[in-house]
């Protein structure tokens, strides 16, 4: 990782500026060049780091075809990984999801479509790979449970403010008398302030 | 009444919170229902781990019930499990395979010398594209096929002598009979 050959706080830096210019089609040497020179200005601390020669970052992955990449891990940023749940097959480590990235890439060369490809992951492994499950009848209640406890909470709260609103004023407690001690607990107005022992006069 | 009601409903909406909390802690999230289960077994054509020069094909098993269960010399877990195996083998109850998943050639025969062999056949699959078809993500796996050459049935993670009395046993005599 590049981030080891630098101070903490410029390598960070570094590292997000680099992430950002390979987004924007930035060579990340500038970028990162940049972003020590940054850093430099802001900080004492990197003032060692420009005694540091940069290197260039070498965990990028260079694949061979960068169109068929970003069509591998599109489809793959929607899968889950069975091994690391909480991770997608695009994120993870695990053996699997190596083996199925590989398998995706050469289900891409060979023509599947993205539908394909996903159906042949959810024809081995079930609609538990998907992030984003399909709408049929047994997640009905996954789609649509959320909207209507929405509207019953709604129409809940609605119904209590509603009859609230017809109560008579008798029925509340009184508000409490609100003053520059808002921390203070209520009390009768017109209590001696000086009794208080926290009163100076 | 009134009064009550307002410790009762928070009451009874805490315990069934809990109650979901409960059932939701004795869930295993690593047991992900497979879709292959009563689906045709998917194809494959591997070679033997003790015999490379003979392939054994999906076609090849048709025509009687038989257990495929997917092993590797690396699996921590299968070494836990593969003595209840040894054992079951023994009972003759079904012919049992394994699918040597992801392994070196070498490794896994010497591991099969060292712990013995339950199997009648291991096939070979190094870089296992058939786990992929069997849906494999977490080794030991074992599946029960039936003669038809469909899956009845599949086990993430270790074998017990429990699972093999209470669901294996049962199955394959439903499945034999």
């Amino acid at each position: 990782m590049v981030e080891a050959t630098l101070p903490r706080r410029a390598g960070l830096r570094a590292g997000l500026l680099t992430a950002a210019a390979l987004l924007a089609g930035v060579p990340p040497a500038l970028a990162a060049g940049g972003a020590l020179g940054a850093s430099a200005a802001a900080s004492a601390s990197a003032s060692a780091a420009a005694t540091v020669p940069f290197q260039p970052p070498v965990a990028v992955p260079t694949a061979a075809d960068p169109a068929l990449e970003a069509r591998m891990l599109a489809i793959t940023g929607e899968l889950r990984c069975l091994v690391c749940q909480n991770q997608t097959i695009a994120d993870s480590h695990a053996d699997l999801a190596v083996d199925l990235r590989q398998q995706v890439r050469e289900q891409i060369k060979g023509g599947m479509s993205d539908e394909q490809i996903r159906r042949y992951m959810t024809d081995r492994y079930g609609d538990f790979v998907l992030y984003r499950p399909p709408l049929k009848p047994t997640t009905l209640v996954l789609w649509l449970g959320p909207g209507l406890l929405l509207v019953l909470a709604l129409i809940l709260l609605t119904v209590v403010i509603a009859r609230r609103a017809k109560l008579a004023d008798d029925r509340f407690e009184p508000d409490p008398v609100l003053d520059d001690d808002a921390d203070d607990a209520p009390r009768a107005p017109g209590a001696d302030l000086s009794a208080r022992p926290g009163a100076s006069a | 009444m009134k009064g009550a009601l307002r410790f009762l409903v928070p009451l009874a909406i805490f315990f069934t919170l809990v109650g979901f909390l409960a059932v939701g802690l004795r869930l295993d999230p690593r047991e992900v229902p497979s879709p292959l289960i009563d689906k045709p077994a998917p194809d494959f054509a591997l070679t033997r781990l003790d015999a490379p020069a003979q392939t054994l094909r999906r076609a090849d098993m048709l025509g009687k019930v038989w257990m495929l269960n997917v092993w590797a010399s690396w699996c921590e877990a299968c070494r836990d499990e593969h003595p209840y195996l040894v054992e079951f083998a023994k009972t003759r109850a079904v012919p049992i395979y394994g699918l040597d998943y992801k392994d070196q050639v070498e490794p896994a025969r010497q591991w099969l010398a060292e712990r013995g062999n339950p199997y009648e056949a291991s096939l070979f699959d190094g870089n296992g594209r058939v786990g992929i078809d069997f849906g494999v993500y977490g080794v030991p796996e074992t599946f029960v096929i039936d003669k038809q050459g469909v899956i009845r049935f599949k086990q993430i993670g270790a074998l017990t002598p429990q699972v093999l009395a209470d669901k294996v046993l049962p199955l394959l005599r439903k499945l034999n009979g």
